[in-house]
């Protein structure tokens, strides 16, 4: 007898002898090799003798060969772009999403997929939130999922506008700003956020995407109230899209997985938004001391003024005149004093206070006071 | 495991808001579904490129012909995890047919062993994605950490009787991979039990 054999046996040696309804509970564990020896040794015995069991015990057998370790295949992040379009040329919507919502759709799904397989510690890495604040750079610590918590109490802001619930529910902000709405979720929470918050994020902009398709054209003047500003709902998409983006790579690096810019389509809008935002800006922080005070040669609303020529270089880049002296004058050729060139993702970061205004890698020309006033003025956009 | 899942109000309203043409409800039926389409489909045809045409096959194919779903069938999922399963194993009978014709190694019985063990092996994936967490658990326990049934049960909290019963079960549950179906009749993935 080997020793082998002899472990089969029970405690003083003699084989264990078990019920039929014992031995046929333990056909899945047996299967498994999940049995002690003595009882693997009893099933087998009794094999023998019970076709049923013996059946069983070979169809068990069989499916273990079954079980297979789930590989973890990442999906490659632009077959949703591919299989939509694929979809939509065979067969066109009759409801489609609006062109400028199709970037926060594309974000929103791009970071749904990052969150995938993250586990506790994922959710719970830190996080430090960057942004410009009266020039200087500010920092706010938060965790992945505080960032998700941060990202769904702003998206919120565009759903209370399109009459959507507000996922604040009866927590109130001092004001409705996105940083107060912010800190007030934190607060409210009795713990830190958790992965339980992708769910309500995800679901939000869903909701976002289907309720814009519907609302369409009758959009147009719709405006989102920011608080301090308000945007129009299209700028304000395209703004969430940018946002969520943004602090998507915040949460890649803080995990350390790679992130890739949004596609070129998506980027140029989300530049474009900023190119457009950047006049009213310098003439804020005109108002405010913060920008070189203009000789004021007064430009009429609509008339040619000084201009940077901004050049956005890449996938998704293009070429911006930016009126300085006044955000009712028009961007001019002729008036050009500067001339920036960037790249497109570099740009997005300096608007997104990732990078300090005079670090960033731009190709400079001219008026250096103009360039200084208009990176300082990108990097002023950002926030929380 | 219930033998018919009733569809939940989701899979309707999905199916009605495909058939009206919402772009907006294919992208979250991508967003659902994307990763299992996928992964099955890979499971067959073992290469990442024509899992992507596959994946791209099964969503023009639910948009194009959203009401080919019948929810008194069974759940989207299903439906839709049989519906891969057959432009799966459609794919690789084509491929592997091409290469036998050029002369490539083998038998036609081999393809045909070929094509059904990867069948087999793709519903087996889908029948222990959608079984019980329970079972999941205790197998994964069982045969992934190579835990005895007495060590699965305390891991689970559970008496050593149940964790013998969750092993049992989930195997029964996913032997029913290895069912034939009659010829012609959708397969009836995970639904077969």
């Amino acid at each position: 007898m080997t020793d082998e054999h002899r472990a089969a046996n029970g405690p003083d040696g003699t084989p264990l002898v078990l019920e039929h309804h014992v031995l046929k509970s333990l056909l899945g564990a047996w299967a498994l090799a999940a049995c002690a020896p003595a009882e693997a040794e009893a099933v087998e015995e009794h094999l023998g003798d019970c076709g049923p069991c013996a059946d069983e015990a070979l169809r068990l057998r069989e499916a273990v060969g079954l079980l297979h370790r789930p590989e973890s295949l990442d999906l490659d992040p632009g077959l949703r772009t591919r299989v939509l379009d694929s979809c939509l040329e065979r067969r066109p919507a009759r409801i489609p999403v609006p062109e400028w919502a199709a970037g926060y759709d594309a974000e929103t799904a791009r970071l749904d997929a990052l969150l995938q397989d993250f586990g506790d510690s994922e959710w719970h890495a830190p996080v430090r939130l960057r942004w410009y604040e009266a020039d200087e750079a500010s920092t706010r610590r938060t965790t992945v999922a505080g960032v998700i918590a941060h990202l769904l109490t702003v998206d919120g802001l565009v759903a209370v506008a399109l009459g959507l619930d507000d996922p604040l529910g009866d927590v109130t902000p001092a004001r409705p700003t996105p940083s107060d709405r912010t800190e007030a979720y934190w607060r409210a929470a009795h713990f830190p956020p958790t992965r339980s918050v992708r769910a309500p994020w995800r679901e939000q902009s869903h909701a976002l995407v289907r309720t814009v398709s519907f609302t369409g054209s009758g959009t147009g003047r719709m405006t989102v109230p920011y608080g301090d500003f308000e945007l129009p709902l299209h700028d304000a998409m395209l703004d969430r899209a940018f946002e969520c983006w943004v602090h998507a790579e915040d949460i890649a690096e803080a995990v350390d997985y790679p992130y890739d810019p949004p596609s070129g389509r998506h980027l140029h809008r989300m530049v474009d938004l900023a190119a457009r935002m950047l006049p009213s800006v310098l003439e804020h922080r005109r108002l405010h001391g913060l920008a070189a005070p203009v000789e004021r040669r007064l430009v009429a609303a609509g008339e040619p003024g000084r201009s940077l020529r901004l050049e956005i270089e890449g996938s998704g880049g293009g070429e911006w005149l930016i009126p300085l002296d006044s955000p009712a004058a028009k961007g001019s050729a002729e008036h050009e004093v500067a001339h920036v060139a960037l790249d497109g993702a570099e740009f997005c970061r300096l608007a997104a206070g990732h990078v300090a205004p005079r670090e960033a890698a731009a190709g400079q020309v001219g008026d250096r006071e103009a360039i200084r006033d208009v990176l300082f003025a990108a990097a002023s956009m950002s926030r929380m | 495991m219930p033998k018919r899942d009733v569809p939940p109000r989701w899979d309707r309203k999905m199916q009605q808001r495909l058939a009206r043409g919402e772009a907006a409800a294919l992208g979250e039926l991508y967003d659902r579904f994307a990763s299992l389409v996928h992964g099955l489909a890979h499971r067959v045809v073992g290469d990442e490129h024509a899992a992507d045409g596959i994946t791209r096959d099964v969503f023009a194919h639910v948009w194009e012909h959203p009401d080919s779903y019948d929810p008194k069938q069974g759940t989207l999922r299903s439906w839709i995890a049989a519906l891969t399963n057959r432009l799966a194993v459609q794919r690789l009978r084509t491929t592997e047919t091409a290469a036998l014709a050029r002369g490539g190694p083998g038998t036609p019985e081999d393809l045909e062993r070929k094509v059904r063990h990867a069948s087999v092996a793709a519903r087996a994936d889908y029948i222990v994605q959608s079984m019980p967490a329970p079972l999941r658990a205790a197998l994964e326990l069982a045969y992934f950490q190579r835990r005895d049934y007495h060590q699965t049960a305390v891991d689970l909290g559970v008496t050593d009787d149940e964790a013998r019963r969750r092993l049992r079960l989930g195997l029964q549950l996913l032997a029913t991979a290895h069912d034939t179906e009659a010829p012609g009749a959708p397969p009836g993935i995970g639904g077969a039990a």
